[in-house]
C-alpha cells in the first residue's frame, strides 16, 4: 500500500476559495456570484481584490442561476456559489433550462455537500445532488477529495467551456494530494495499485478509502484505490481496466446510494464487464444533526465500512 | 422605418403567426398576435442591431448591439416571424415550426443554434434574471448598448420574477428595459380570476423601478412614443419597466380578448377567416 501522509487538515471549501483567489488574478473574465454565504464559500480574498467582479445576489438562488446564465452572453465565466442544497434541488429547473439546455458556461460551485455539514441537519445536508446534476445532458460533475484537489479543480474548470457542477464540503480533512497537481477533468487518479479488490471513491470518502486500504493491506489484501473526482464524464477506461484485474468493486460516496457514483459504476459494469459490486453510500435516507464524525459512523461511511464491504465483495467473486 | 411600413410588417407577422400555428395544429396564437406590434417596433425601429449589407449578423455574445430576451417563450411564433422577416434566418423555415428535426422548436432554444436566440425559455419566470446577467456583462465589458426583455402578465406569478425585480434596482441595472405584456389573460382564464396580480405598477415602483405605461400596445405610434420615452430614461441608475397593454389575439376578431386562443390552433376555416382580416404585405412563406 502506497503511503499517504499529511501535515495539516483543511476544508475543501477553503480550497475552492484559494482557487477563486488565484482565478481573480489570472482570468479577467471570471465573475463570482453568491447568495448570502460569502464567508461560508471563502470568497473574501476574491472579493477584496475584484469587487467589480463579485455579484451579491442575496437569498435568491433562482435569480442567481439566471443572472449567471446571462453573464455568459458577453463572454463572462460566472461561478455561482452557495450551499449544495440550494445550488441544485432548489434551482433544478433554472439550471435545466437556462444553463444546461441553453449550453451556458456556468460553474455551479456548491459547498456543504453531504452529511458532513453536520449540526445543521437534514434540511441542509443534500445527498441527492450528484444524481440530479449528472442526469442533466452536457453537465460535468466534479467532487474533489481534499483542499489541494479542490483548488486545482476550481482553476481547471475556468478553462473548460461548458456547464460544471463542482461539489465540496465543510469539514476539515487531511490534505494528502500534491499542492501543484494538474487537474484533468474526467481523468481518474490512481491512488494505489492493487490486485484483489477495486475501491472507487469520490470526495471526502477518498481519505476513508486510503485508511481502509491500509487496514486491508495489514490483513494481506491488496486493494486498488481509484479517486473518481469527475463523476461525469466518468473515466470508463480506468474503471474497466481495474476491474478486469480485480474482478470486484466497492464504490464509496457521501451521497444517496440511488443515483450517485455507485450507480454510474454499476451502469458501466453491467454493460461491459459484470463483476460483484458493493455500495458505501447513504441507504436512501435523509441525514440528521450531529458531528461529521458521528454522522459518517452512523450512516456507514467510514473506513471500517469500506473494509467490510471489500471483504464481502471479494467473497462474491 | 415609418409607422405605415412598420404596420405592414406587423400585418405580415400576424399572418405568419396564424399560419405557423395552423401548420402544426399547435402553439400559442393569442399572446403572439398581441405582441406583434411591440416586437416589430423593437426589431425594425428601436433596437441597434449588428448588420452587414442590410442583413442582421448574429453572434451569441452580441457585444455592442442591443439584445432582446423573450421570457414568456410560448409566444415563440411572433418572435420566429419577426426574426425571419428581419433576416436572421430564411423566411421559408417558418414552415418547419414545431416539427421533428427542426430549429423552430415549440419554445425558443439555443440548442438548435437558431440565429437570434440566446437562451432557452418556456419554463416561466427565468428570462428577466438572464437579461439582468446579460446587462451586467455589458457593463463589465463597457458596452453601452441596451438589453430588452419581455415577460407575460401571468408570468408575474412566478417567484423568481420578484427575486429579479429586487436584484435589478439594488445593482443599478440601468441598461435594461423590461416589458410586461398586460393582456389580462392566462391559460385558465382572466388573470384577475386565476391569480390577481393587483397593481403591478405600484409593485414595481415599490421595488425601485422606473415604471412607464403604454396604454395602446397595439398602436404603432403609441408604442414608438413609449419606447422612445423608455430609452430616454436609460443610464440614470434605475432599471426601466414598461407596462404594455395589449389585446390577446389582436388583429383577428374572433381570437381577441379571450384566453380561449392562448394555446389553440385554428382549423382550416378559421385560418381562412383570420387571413381575410390580415393584409399580405411581404409575401407568405
Amino acid at each position: 500500500m502506497k503511503k499517504y501522509t499529511f501535515t495539516e487538515k483543511k476544508d475543501t471549501r477553503s480550497g475552492f476559495g484559494a482557487g477563486m483567489h488565484e482565478l481573480g488574478k489570472s482570468n479577467p473574465n471570471v465573475v463570482a456570484l453568491c447568495a448570502d454565504l460569502v464567508g461560508s464559500l471563502k470568497l473574501d480574498p476574491f472579493i477584496k481584490e475584484n469587487p467589480d467582479r463579485f455579484i451579491q445576489c442575496g437569498i435568491s438562488e433562482a435569480n442567481m442561476i439566471g443572472v449567471s446564465a446571462g453573464l455568459t452572453i458577453g463572454g463572462k465565466i460566472p461561478f455561482a456559489t452557495t450551499f449544495a442544497n440550494f445550488a441544485t434541488g432548489r434551482v433544478y429547473d433554472q439550471i435545466r433550462q437556462s444553463v444546461a439546455y441553453s449550453g451556458k458556461n456556468v460553474k455551479i460551485c456548491a459547498s456543504h455537500a453531504g452529511l458532513t455539514l453536520g449540526e445543521d441537519g437534514a434540511t441542509h445536508q443534500i445527498l441527492e445532488d450528484i444524481g440530479m446534476m449528472k442526469m442533466l445532458p452536457g453537465m460535468t460533475v466534479i467532487n474533489p477529495c481534499d483542499y489541494n484537489q479542490t483548488k486545482a479543480a476550481t482553476i481547471a474548470i475556468a478553462d473548460y467551456e461548458g456547464p460544471v457542477y463542482l461539489r465540496f464540503g465543510r469539514p476539515v480533512i487531511p490534505v494528502f494530494t500534491d499542492a501543484d497537481q494538474k487537474f484533468e477533468i474526467g481523468k481518474a487518479w490512481m491512488v494505489n495499485e492493487g490486485t484483489d479488490v477495486t475501491i472507487i471513491a469520490t470526495g471526502h470518502m477518498v481519505w476513508e478509502a486510503i485508511q481502509a486500504g491500509e487496514t486491508l493491506a495489514a490483513e494481506g489484501i491488496n486493494a486498488e484505490i481509484i479517486n473518481i473526482h469527475t463523476i461525469k464524464p466518468l473515466d470508463d477506461e480506468a474503471i474497466l481496466k481495474s476491474i478486469a484485474k480485480t474482478r470486484c468493486v466497492v464504490t464509496a460516496e457521501e451521497h444517496n446510494r440511488i443515483g450517485g457514483l455507485g450507480d454510474s459504476v454499476a451502469q458501466l459494469i453491467v454493460k461491459h464487464d459484470l463483476v460483484p459490486q458493493e455500495y458505501i453510500a447513504v441507504d436512501d435516507s435523509f441525514g440528521e444533526s450531529g458531528t461529521p464524525a458521528q454522522l459518517m459512523e452512523k450512516y456507514g461511511l467510514s473506513a471500517v465500512n469500506i473494509v467490510e464491504a471489500a471483504k464481502k465483495v471479494m467473497s462474491r467473486k | 422605418m415609418e409607422i405605415e411600413q412598420l404596420e405592414k410588417v406587423a400585418s405580415q407577422v400576424r399572418r405568419d403567426i396564424v399560419r405557423m400555428v395552423h401548420g402544426c395544429q399547435s402553439g400559442h396564437p393569442g399572446g403572439s398576435l398581441g405582441c406583434a406590434d411591440l416586437l416589430v417596433a423593437l426589431y425594425f425601429k428601436q433596437m441597434k442591431l449588428k448588420e452587414e449589407d442590410g442583413k442582421p449578423v448574429f453572434d451569441m455574445d452580441g457585444k455592442n448591439e442591443d439584445m432582446f430576451f423573450l421570457s414568456n417563450g410560448h409566444i415563440s411564433p411572433v418572435w420566429y416571424s419577426v426574426l425571419a422577416r428581419k433576416g436572421y434566418f430564411p423566411v421559408p423555415e417558418m414552415a418547419t415550426f414545431r416539427k421533428l428535426n427542426t430549429r423552430l422548436q415549440g419554445h425558443p432554444t439555443t440548442h438548435e443554434h437558431l440565429e437570434g436566440i440566446r437562451i432557452a425559455s418556456g419554463s416561466l419566470g427565468q428570462g428577466m434574471s438572464v437579461a439582468l446577467g446579460a446587462a451586467k456583462a455589458k457593463k463589465l465589458n463597457n458596452d453601452p448598448s441596451t438589453v430588452y426583455v419581455l415577460m407575460g402578465d401571468g408570468e408575474q406569478q412566478e417567484g423568481q420574477v420578484w427575486e429579479a425585480a429586487m436584484f435589478a434596482p439594488h445593482h443599478k441595472v440601468d441598461n435594461l428595459i423590461a416589458f410586461i405584456d398586460l393582456n389580462g389573460q392566462q391559460i385558465d382564464g382572466p388573470t384577475v380570476e386565476v391569480m390577481n396580480n393587483l397593481d403591478l405598477v405600484k409593485k414595481y415602483e415599490a421595488f425601485g423601478w422606473e415604471v412607464l405605461t403604454i396604454e395602446e400596445g397595439n398602436d404603432m405610434a403609441a408604442l414608438l412614443k413609449g419606447l422612445y420615452e423608455a430609452k430616454s430614461r436609460l443610464g440614470h441608475g434605475r432599471p426601466i419597466m414598461v407596462m404594455v397593454h395589449t389585446g390577446m389575439g389582436f388583429g383577428v376578431d374572433f381570437m381577441m380578448g379571450t384566453h380561449k386562443w392562448h394555446g389553440t390552433a385554428p382549423n382550416d376555416d378559421q385560418l381562412a377567416a383570420a387571413l381575410g382580416q390580415l393584409e399580405e404585405t411581404m409575401g407568405d412563406y
